[in-house]
């Protein structure tokens, strides 16, 4: 093996600065948050309601502009979930927020009898999802938020992985009809896209090319991937980048593509592996394309209290384990041709 | 009210009867799904789509109209007999309920046949959407009237006490609540299971209007109704009221009547025979007091 140069895709027009320590930060409900309030300005209907944790989930933005607009509804998450439904059913374009392990952890009926099964234009966000909460510990850590809403019919789920890219999925998902789940993180992150990197629901966003492994993955691990993909570049492993910010609907014919491409899969999220991206990849790629596959996600656990990053290391989340399953991946290939 | 308004005592009673008749009919038919619940609601359903509320069977999605949201779903054969009286669909439809491809589901089914504000089944989620539906008509600055029907059992359900604080707060005055205070639930009665005295008292502490009446007395039932309504309509942003409603369940077939193990089964052929007989005689005695 060969070095070989790591470049990202310019039709992606990534931040130039990929890598760079001192890179621009911040967390993506703080973009969800922006896109509410600004969407309220050119949209009256739009209604936004919290469950006590406005702050925290960046509805505050809005209530503060309009407060006509926005409703409390207290530690009281099914009943926001039901009220929501209420507003879409007489006409309003209805946001809500609140932490991922309550919403839509704890009001998953209210969302599927309420929401999904009456297709209404609500959507919702669980915030402060996956690992990266960290200190709080494992109560706190929705890992299993994807799943949950991935089953559920007519229901989108989209987990952007910047600050930029979280904007742009509320404005997508206000324009969406039916329901939207978009999961959230607390922790502030590299903010590597730029206003010009394309999102559409529904279509993976190649971020970089690559032709030994594809790496396939969401939310805030997709900078992690595209770390490991600069480190694999080093020791002549080319592996392709897929930012597959939409779960649901999964784009099936690009995960084929790059599958048949590269020959070989790993998905990355933080999440349970069992139901989530790396679930729904799994599905898809046994139906249309059996690819060897592994997943970097939580095993089949709980987490504990730590920091984001060190709990990213601890349960093998990360931009190292991302590339040692890179190499797992490439070792089941080369071992399936053998045979 | 664009459809059929009825306004004395006895055309109320006298439809309530038929209601009632074609319910025997459906669940005969149906094979599975609840009796008790629906017999027992059967006059308040009458007042309320032959009487109180503004609907127009002929435009559904009317924008002024009524909103009546059925919380608990499974008394659905009670809503779709009097949805269909009212001229919403055929009633040649009732005799379909819960079988392939029938548009009258199990539990309702929004979508699936005019009249269905919400689909509902998975109990105490009946009254938050009605707060949202009236959250959005206050935003837009529109009069409405918003009905929620719950049974007594459902109340045990967590959800129902975080939207009565939620209907308080923000003083949901056009919101008005029935509770079908029949006593039973699957295993029992309520107050055997759970219980839930004193309703009337929790309410009240909850910052509601209360209103207790006979659900099974016409007259008590109509002008409990009218007053509710025109309640709400002038004090939009008030205590929300709740209508504490005592039924017998099974009402109009003795051998159903308060018995919780009429609660969620059917009558078979003869049972059905004897139930019908006995509402046609009870027919026969609303038209000879007349």
């Amino acid at each position: 093996m060969t070095d070989i140069n790591f470049a990202t895709n310019p039709a992606m027009k990534l931040a130039p600065d990929l890598f760079a320590v001192e890179m621009a930060k911040n967390s993506n409900r703080e973009g969800w948050g922006r896109a509410l309030a600004d969407m309220g300005d050119t949209n009256p209907n739009l209604a936004v309601l919290s469950a006590d944790v406005s702050g925290s989930v960046c509805t505050n933005h809005f209530e503060k502009k309009f407060p006509s607009r926005f409703v409390q509804c207290g530690v009281a998450e099914q009943n926001m979930a039901s009220v929501a439904a209420g507003m879409a059913l007489e006409g309003k374009l209805v946001f809500f927020s609140a932490y991922g392990v309550f919403s839509p952890g704890r009001n998953w009926d209210q969302i599927r009898v309420n929401i999904a099964y009456n297709n209404l234009n609500v959507k919702f966000s669980g915030a402060h999802a996956g690992i990266t909460v960290g200190p709080d510990g494992a109560t706190h850590q929705a890992m299993e938020d994807i799943a949950l809403m991935r089953v559920l019919p007519n229901v989108c789920v989209l987990c952007p992985s910047d600050e930029k890219q979280a904007y742009k999925a509320a404005v997508a998902a206000a324009a969406r009809k039916g329901p939207v789940y978009i999961r959230l993180c607390r922790e502030k992150f590299p903010i590597f896209t730029t206003d010009a990197t394309p999102f559409e629901i529904g279509k993976i966003n190649v971020l970089a090319e690559g032709k030994d492994v594809a790496i396939v993955t969401c939310g805030v691990l997709v900078h992690e991937a595209l770390k490991a993909a600069k480190n694999l570049a080093a020791v002549g492993i080319s592996a392709a980048v897929l930012d597959c910010h939409t779960i649901k609907p999964l784009d099936v014919n690009t995960l084929v593509t790059y599958a048949k491409k590269c020959g070989c899969v790993v998905s990355a999220e933080e999440h349970q592996i069992n139901g989530g991206l790396g679930g729904a990849i799994a599905e898809a790629l046994a139906e249309e394309c059996p690819t060897p596959l592994v997943r970097v996600g939580m095993t089949d656990k709980f987490g504990e209290s730590g920091s984001a990053a060190e709990l990213l290391a601890r349960y093998g989340m990360d931009a190292a384990a991302i590339e040692k399953a890179s190499k797992s991946a490439i070792a089941k290939k080369a071992k399936n041709k053998k045979k | 009210m664009g459809t059929n308004r009825l306004n004395s005592t006895t055309e109320l009673k006298l439809k309530a009867n038929d209601i009632r008749q074609d319910l025997i009919h459906m669940l005969l038919a149906a094979k599975s799904g609840h009796s008790a619940g629906p017999l027992g609601m059967t006059d308040i359903f009458t007042a309320l789509y032959f009487h109180t509320a503004s609907h127009d069977a002929k435009k559904p999605r009317w924008e002024e109209r009524d909103r009546i949201i059925l919380s608990n779903g499974h008394i659905a054969p009670i809503l779709y007999a009097t949805l269909a009286h009212a001229g919403y669909f055929d009633k040649s439809l009732l005799s379909t309920l819960r079988k392939l491809d029938s548009p009258l589901q199990g539990h309702p089914h929004m979508g699936s046949l005019p009249g269905i504000e919400t689909s509902s089944g998975p109990l105490g989620q009946g009254l938050s959407q009605a707060c949202g539906m009236a959250l959005a008509a206050r935003m837009d600055k529109r009069q409405r009237v918003y009905w929620v029907l719950m049974g007594d059992g459902e109340q045990q359900e967590g959800q129902c006490w975080e939207a009565f604080m939620l209907a308080a707060k923000y003083r949901l005055g056009n919101i008005i609540a029935i509770t079908d205070r029949n006593l039973i639930q699957i295993d029992g009665t309520t107050e055997n299971v759970m219980p839930l005295e004193p309703l009337a008292d929790k309410y009240k502490s909850f910052g509601w209007r209360v209103v207790e009446i006979d659900g099974n007395d016409m007259n008590a039932v109509v002008s409990a109704l009218d007053e509710a309504r025109a309640h709400a309509l002038a004090n939009a942003e008030s205590a929300p009221t709740m209508i504490i409603a005592d039924t017998l369940p099974g009402k109009g077939v003795s051998f159903m009547e308060g018995k919780y193990q009429w609660h969620g089964k059917t009558p078979n052929a003869d049972e059905a025979a004897i139930a019908l007989k006995e509402l046609q005689d009870a027919r026969a005695k609303i038209n000879a007091d007349q």
